[in-house]
Parts: structure tokens; C-alpha cells; sequence
């Protein structure tokens, strides 16, 4: 718990370092088709409780019956997060009362989850990597939506999310800082997305956090916390936190002291505000459901699913470095999305993986961010930008033409190829149309050549009109090699 | 251990029962009654057995996954005090 204190993540505050404590509660929906105690769907937009069952508004006397796909989805989380398994798990009831929760309780695990201590690798930076410990991951139910702005005394209720299945995954306090705490949201809805467990979709509230603040002075004990409830962006998370952090330190250094209470992040106003009054609020009164039996399963169900896990970032990060000789700096960007990892690797099979990576990265990855688009937006194939980096690799063109002709196969499309074919976009690579070329601007520039003797720079300068008068075909190379010869230039 | 009048009216609020200031002595004999019979209870050694869940030895059915029920939003709205564009009405509820 007291490791050792990062100098760097301290906030200076009037009266010398504070250090903050972050540990964070995600709550993933678990992608399956009907809900974790019902048949009811869980497409998300439905009309107002259509995807409702007699079971999720808790009408008298219905009985829950578990959804075996949860189970094996929480699972394979649990393995993704290198975390132990339990093959025997039990449910609770939490209690407490709110419109949109019909039962008067949420179907959890409180003593026992079926997923114990695990861990995540985070890399906060191009050069610092952290491990943030997982506390658990338990199965629970979601409540439904209440709306409160269609009536002036009245709030609509609908319970279509009521009883969807959610992984609430718990971390350690093992963060330092708003960075730290990104990078891990980041990674987990990396993993949970590579293992299709949860898609990740933060804008519908399909992953959500509640964040844990709490500040100390650098080696002392855990200063009081207080619960940031359902921030639901990444972005929102740096933010609710910078906030937090220096409000209780405002008013510790002021000599008061933290009530320990769950908060609410405003967006609008960048700032977290009090959310319950009555502490009263949190006695939950947990007992074991009665209506449902201990969760059990073997140790050959969880090895199964474990053999059958997809390659997850770090390994395939790992590998791609191997691999393709990639950095990796760029091995993360590649693995950050499976799609993209995918993408990539289709450009690079066969060919030099870094300049597959430069390709892939940098010009593709850079067009579609700017519209803000994924790699499955993407206009170009990767069979398409394969056969570009082929063009380079055999010398048909220049990296400067491949450039023009990623502009053509991306806006227009077509076989890059033929394309060089049909517009001329092959490089000059004979060296007696280059001479030519040079001859002629050597001719109709003599002062400038009477310069470059003396000031070999001006070699750059040539170099660009001769690439001018061959339209940019010119091997630049050969160019280069040309010139210096004929202008005398070592 | 025994309940106080204190403890009776938070019980009553935490499960929203409405509890007269008359009903409160008899509610707290009730339920000391109950907890002195959990006492008895207590004096059996249990150390080491494991909390019984079922009567009959087995295992919770599990559910494949499907959409087999819903689209039934008369039935889940019949008994709504108050019902619009199929969502349940209930008073304002924001914190």
C-alpha cells in the first residue's frame, strides 16, 4: 500500500505536497442477448419497457433464473484480468429504495464474487508502466432510467436497462494521479473490449466509473475518501478528479477535515458537487438472496475458456515488437483497438512491418482521427495500403508519390497498381532522362551554380527543381547522387 | 442484544413503513422477541459446517442465453398508479 512516493504526480498545495489516492469501481455491461435474470432483451434504445419481463419489474412471485452467458462472460474477464476464479460464488441482496429499481434491491455479490484478486498492466506513458491490482469483479443488476425533465412534479420511469447484467470490476487505490487513472479506464475497456465481454461504449453508459478520491501528505495513512458516482467518460474522469483532489485539499489545508460522501461530476461546470445528505442512505442491509443458489462451475469449464481466449494487448503488443521490429510506442497505438491490431497486421504480413506500421499509423490512422473516425470507417483496405507499401518496397515509386497516390486510393479508390500504371506515377529511375533534367536547370541557372560551389547547402535546392520538372518520378536518390557529381559538390 | 426505540424507527425508515409514535414499544418487544430466539439459536455450535442453502443437494439451472420474454408493456404497466408514452409516472425523484 505505501509504495514508494512518486515525487512527480505530488500537488503542490500552499502548505507543501499532497499526494493523491485514486481506486476506481467500473461498471461494464456484460454484452449478452437477454438480461442476467430474465429473457427480456438488452438491446439498448428499445421503446419505453418493451424490453421488460414480469421477472425485471418485479411483479410478486417471479423467480430469477441465471443467464449462463453472463456467467461465461465474467469469466472470461476474470482470465483477461490475470484474475483468480472462484468456481463457487453466491448472490446477494442489496437493499435500498428508488423508483427505478422495482425489486426494492439490486441482485449483487457482496461475500463472495465470482472473481477475486487480479491485475492490470497500464502504461501511463511512453516510458512508465504501472500495475494497478484488481480487488474483485462481481455480477449485479442494472437499474432502470428515470427521466426527470419531461414533467415539472412528475419523473418517467423506464426500465428497459432494469436487470441487465453488469460487471462491477474494483481496483486497489493503487493510483497517483489523473493520468494514471485514464490509463487504466483505457486499458480495462481495452481488454474488456478484446474479449468481447463488454463493448465499451461509454456514450450509452455501457462502462461507467465511480471514482474513489482521497489525498494525503506523501507516506502518511489513507486520508478520507469520497465517491465520485457515475462518471461516464474518460475525459470526465481526469477532470472529476483534478477537481476533487484540490477541493479537499482546499479544505484540509484550510484545517477541516473530509466528510467521507458519494459526489456527482457536473460537466458542464467541471466541478463535483454533494449528492446524499443522510449517510443513512448507504446501509444497504446485504443478506444472501434466497431465491438463488450458490453459483458453482468446475475448474475444467474456466480452463476451457481460458484456452480459448483471444490474444489480449499486452501479448500481442509484446509480439508485435518481436515481430515487426515495431517501437513500442507504436505497437501500443496498433493494439490499443483489436480492429486496428487486425488492420495492421494485414498490411504488414509479408512485408517490412515498420514501414507498415509508418503507413498504417501515420498516414491512415491520421486521416480517419481528423474526421474522428475508427479504423472500421476506413475508405482504403488493407489489402489496398498493402499493396502501396509494396510500390515503395520495389522502387516503382517514390515515398513522396506513394503519399499522392494514398490521397487517390483513399478519396477514390481502385487498385493502387494500375493506378501507377494509368497516371504515370512511376519513378524515374533512368538515369539518363534524370541527367537530362539536370543538364537543363543546370544551363538555365549558372549563377546559382557559381553559388553552390561555394555553398554546398544550395544542393537542396536543386534537388527540389528537379524533382519540379519530373513531376516528383524522380528516384530522389539518384538525384542526389547525379547532382553532386555534375555540381562538383562531396 | 436488543433493539431501542431509536433503532425501531430507523428500521421502520429504511424499509419506508410508516410507524406510529404508539406502535413503536410493541414493534420493539416484537423484535427483541425474535432477536432472544436468534440468541437461542446461536448457542449451537456450528464451527466449521458450511450454511445450508437448499434442502435437497443441488445445483442453480442456469439459463442459456436468449430473448424469450418482454414486449409486454400492458401487462408490466396494468398496475401503475400513474402511466405516460409507457413510462411508469412516479413523484419527482432527483437528488
Amino acid at each position: 500500500m505505501n509504495a514508494p512516493v512518486n515525487s512527480k504526480k505530488l500537488i503542490k498545495g500552499a502548505t507543501g505536497d499532497w499526494e493523491i489516492v485514486l481506486g476506481l469501481e467500473i461498471h461494464a455491461q456484460v454484452n449478452s442477448q437477454a438480461k442476467l435474470f430474465s429473457g427480456a432483451s438488452t438491446e439498448f434504445g428499445g421503446d419505453p419497457n418493451s424490453h421488460v419481463s414480469l421477472v425485471d419489474a418485479a411483479m410478486p412471485g417471479m423467480l430469477p433464473v441465471i443467464n449462463e452467458e453472463c456467467v461465461r462472460q465474467a469469466i472470461r474477464t476474470g482470465l483477461g484480468l490475470n484474475a483468480q476464479v472462484n468456481l463457487r460464488s453466491t448472490f446477494d441482496r442489496k437493499n435500498y429504495f428508488y423508483p427505478d429499481l422495482p425489486q426494492g434491491y439490486q441482485i449483487s455479490q457482496f461475500k463472495s464474487p465470482i472473481v477475486g484478486e487480479g491485475e492490470v498492466i497500464v502504461d501511463v506513458s511512453d516510458n512508465e508502466t504501472i500495475t494497478v491490482r484488481i480487488e474483485r469483479l462481481h455480477l449485479e443488476q442494472d437499474a432502470g432510467k428515470s427521466i426527470h425533465d419531461l414533467h415539472p412534479t412528475l419523473s418517467f420511469v423506464d426500465l428497459n436497462r432494469s436487470g441487465v447484467a453488469l460487471m462491477e470490476i474494483v481496483s486497489k487505490p493503487d493510483m497517483r494521479s489523473s493520468e494514471e487513472a485514464k490509463a487504466f479506464v483505457t486499458k480495462l475497456r481495452t481488454i474488456l473490449r478484446y474479449l468481447g465481454t463488454c463493448d465499451g461504449d461509454m456514450e450509452k453508459g455501457n462502462l461507467r466509473a465511480d471514482v474513489n478520491v482521497s489525498v494525503r501528505r506523501p507516506g502518511e495513512e489513507l486520508g478520507t475518501r469520497c465517491e465520485i458516482k457515475n462518471v461516464n467518460s474518460i475525459r470526465f474522469i481526469g477532470q472529476a478528479i483534478e477537481y476533487e483532489a484540490r477541493r479537499q485539499i482546499g479544505i484540509l489545508e484550510d484545517g477541516g477535515s473530509i466528510d467521507q460522501e458519494t459526489r456527482l461530476f457536473d460537466p458542464g461546470k467541471g466541478e463535483t458537487r454533494s449528492m446524499r445528505s443522510k449517510e443513512e442512505a448507504h446501509d444497504y442491509r446485504y443478506f444472501p438472496d434466497p431465491d438463488l443458489l450458490p453459483l458453482e462451475f468446475d475448474q475444467a469449464y474456466v480452463d476451457d475458456l481460458a484456452q480459448h481466449l483471444p490474444e489480449l494487448p499486452d501479448a500481442k503488443k509484446t509480439r508485435f515488437i518481436a515481430d515487426y521490429a515495431l517501437t513500442a510506442y507504436d505497437a501500443g497505438v496498433l493494439v490499443a483497438e483489436r480492429s486496428s491490431a487486425d488492420f495492421f497486421e494485414d498490411v504488414a504480413k509479408g512485408r517490412d512491418g515498420k514501414t507498415a506500421a509508418n503507413w498504417v499509423i501515420n498516414e491512415l490512422f491520421g486521416r480517419l482521427n481528423k474526421k474522428g473516425e475508427d479504423i472500421a470507417a476506413s475508405p482504403m483496405s488493407a489489402a489496398q495500403l498493402g499493396e502501396i507499401v509494396d510500390l515503395i518496397g520495389e522502387g516503382v515509386i517514390s515515398g513522396k508519390i506513394a503519399k499522392d497516390l494514398f490521397e487517390i486510393v483513399y478519396n477514390e479508390g481502385g487498385d493502387p497498381r494500375q493506378i501507377v500504371e494509368t497516371r504515370g506515377m512511376k519513378q524515374v529511375t533512368d538515369t539518363g532522362a534524370i541527367e537530362a533534367a539536370i543538364d537543363a536547370i543546370i544551363a538555365s541557372n549558372p549563377e546559382k551554380v557559381e553559388q553552390a560551389k561555394a555553398k554546398p547547402t544550395l544542393l537542396g535546392w536543386f534537388v527540389g527543381q528537379v524533382m519540379k520538372s519530373t513531376g516528383g518520378k524522380a528516384n530522389p536518390q539518384a538525384v542526389n547522387e547525379l547532382l553532386k557529381a555534375k555540381l562538383g559538390i562531396e | 442484544m436488543s433493539v431501542d426505540e431509536k433503532t425501531v424507527r430507523r428500521i421502520a425508515h429504511l424499509a419506508r413503513i410508516a410507524v406510529t409514535d404508539e406502535e413503536v414499544p410493541h414493534l420493539q418487544g416484537e423484535l427483541n422477541a425474535i432477536l432472544s430466539f436468534v440468541e437461542q439459536l446461536n448457542e449451537v455450535d456450528v464451527d466449521g459446517i458450511e450454511p445450508m442453502t437448499s434442502v435437497t443437494p443441488m445445483t442453480m439451472r442456469k439459463r442459456q442465453d436468449g430473448v424469450t420474454d418482454g414486449y409486454c408493456v400492458d401487462k408490466i404497466l396494468l398496475n401503475a398508479p400513474a402511466a405516460e408514452d409507457n413510462f411508469f409516472l412516479v413523484p419527482k425523484v432527483v437528488e
